[in-house]
């Protein structure tokens, strides 16, 4: 393995089009790395164009100067190499459990195999709903239905994971249960993961690093190392390291308002 | 959700859970019945209100014959004869019906898929659909002749625009995560329609396919006002020329009969074929 970064933005700047004809300028001169498995939770306001980035990655949007880069070779189309995770587990109501996981490969190839089946039975045991594979989809609450959506994202085995918001949408209880669930398979299945919040708790319990991102334009504010053991736990979150970096974040954010 | 429930077995996880309150402990016998047969007891009601109405007040029959007098007077024409006419309808409203759903679907497609489509198309649609269609058809029947042709472009004709409408409505609805989703697999177009569009649309789909029943009933009556020796919208046309009303209620009867059923086809149409997109109440 080398050292080589699996995901680089180089000067990104984004600009769209508003209906009157101006433009906005969504993000600012973007330029960090993401090395090999590595956990990366990305963290701003509203508005900050944290979405615009995994859209960059994802080679759903491309950007107006500047170059997005995964495994140094520039995005110019979705890549295999990209599992997303939206901010609504977003399943299809008419297909059970198991039929949601397999369905990017019966999209992208037009059939399943049984290959692909007893995978997405492995990665539902992975997400703990090994016995809901017939279930529907309505059965299921917010959460199981996220780890649903997880599962889905990995169906085909993508080198990177990105997660846009992915527990926003949970209960305050369910989302911590998440963020824990979420370590866990992250460490039972390796990725590089990109993970957008608006959640600073959140992000430091989970990431490696985090991108502090100041809003309009989105743009780099700082890049913080977490200097919280792993494996992470319940007691991680009283770890003094923890709260400090908690603190200096919100700091951070909330500083050009106090200023 | 906590991590407990997972281990529940699976059968008991695809029971669907309670969504119907707990009875309470002996109800009310004749409360229960009332809610259940309140609507029967309505129409029955409303009957006998017409019947006695008529009969208290003396109504001359030719103006509004009581009930009795229509059921009677359905008797005069042989049931031969009445399923001929009741078939020449449901016919026309078929053919239409079907014409107009193997149009207004792929029609929506390609509104829902083209901006530069939907700007060209969308104005003619809204304009043929604003002719009266009760003023058109006498137009379509002189161009197009006398036979089924003018009544189906008729009834097609007043069909077609809500289900257009709705189910452009449908396409355009679906989840913008489940499109990106499509394009960051590098899925086809056509498999992005196939497999995420249509199926998201189809509680739109069925809203549209329910509310054109009843709209090709009344296009096959309208057509058959216009020309027609056969069908109940003939009859009823037929009969009053004759102060025959009570012939016409029949018609008109028969004609509720057709478009309930037709109607409730669909219904269960959507239960069996995608009962997901039917709130779980109505499954």
């Amino acid at each position: 393995m080398t050292d080589d970064p699996v995901i680089s933005f180089r000067n990104v700047v984004q600009d769209f089009k508003r209906d009157d004809g101006g433009i906005v300028r969504a993000l600012d001169n973007l330029t960090f790395d993401i090395g090999r498995h590595e956990f990366v939770a990305v963290l701003g306001p509203s508005g900050c164009g944290k979405s615009t980035l995994l859209r960059l990655l994802a080679g759903l949007v491309f950007p107006t100067a500047g170059s997005v880069e995964i495994f140094g070779l520039k995005v110019t189309e979705p890549r295999d190499e990209i599992g997303i995770v939206f901010q609504k587990p977003t399943l299809l109501p008419w297909f059970n459990v198991l039929d949601n996981v397999t369905f990017p490969m019966r999209h992208k190839y037009g059939r399943v195999t049984q290959t692909e089946k007893d995978r997405a039975r492995e990665l539902l045991d992975l997400v703990e709903l090994g016995q809901f594979t017939g279930a529907g989809i309505d059965q299921l609450s917010g959460g199981m239905q996220q780890r649903v959506a997880i599962a889905r994202a990995l169906l085909l085995d993508p080198d990177i994971l990105l997660m846009d918001e992915p527990f926003s949408a949970l209960d305050a209880l369910t989302r911590e249960e998440m963020s824990f669930e979420l370590l866990r398979i992250w460490t039972e299945k390796p990725k590089t993961v990109l993970f957008i919040t608006h959640s600073i708790p959140e992000a430091v319990l989970l990431a490696d690093r985090i991108i502090v991102m100041s809003p309009r334009p989105g743009a780099v504010r700082e890049i913080l190392d977490v200097r919280v053991p792993r494996p992470r736990s319940l007691a991680s979150l009283s770890d003094p390291n923890f709260n400090d970096l908690a603190n200096h974040i919100r700091a951070s954010l909330f500083s050009r308002r106090a200023a | 959700m906590t991590l407990q429930t997972t281990s529940a077995p699976a059968s008991s996880a695809a029971a669907p859970p309670e969504v119907t309150i707990p009875a309470k402990p002996a109800p009310a016998r004749l409360p229960a019945l009332l809610n259940r047969f309140a609507p029967l007891l309505a129409f029955v009601g409303l009957l006998i209100l017409w019947e006695g109405g008529c009969r208290l007040f003396k109504v001359p029959a030719f103006l509004l014959p009581p009930p009795s007098a229509i059921i009677s007077g359905a008797q005069e024409i042989a049931w031969p004869l009445w399923l001929g006419h009741a078939w020449a309808t449901i016919r026309v409203a078929l053919m239409g019906y079907i014409v107009a759903v193997i149009v207004s679907i792929p029609l929506a497609i390609a509104l829902s898929s083209s901006k530069l489509l939907s700007r060209t198309l969308y104005p003619i649609i809204v304009v043929v659909h604003s002719m009266p269609i009760v003023a058109v058809a006498p137009i379509i029947v002189v161009t197009l002749g006398a036979s089924d042709l003018p009544r189906v472009v008729i009834t097609f004709l007043i069909t077609f625009f809500p289900i257009v409408v709705t189910t452009t409505a449908g396409l355009l609805a679906t989840p913008e995560e489940l499109v990106e989703l499509s394009r960051s697999l590098r899925a086809s177009r056509f498999r992005e329609i196939v497999h995420i569009r249509l199926p998201f649309a189809l509680p739109y789909i069925f809203s549209a396919l329910k509310i054109a029943t009843t709209l090709s009933v009344v296009g096959a009556v309208v057509a058959e006002f216009v020309a027609a020796e056969k069908g109940l919208g003939y009859m009823i046309m037929f009969s009053t020329s004759f102060f025959k009303i009570n012939h016409s209620f029949a018609s008109l009867a028969i004609l509720v009969v057709v478009s309930l059923t037709f109607f409730q086809t669909m219904v269960l149409l959507q239960k069996w074929l995608a009962p997901w997109s039917l709130p779980r109440s109505e499954r």
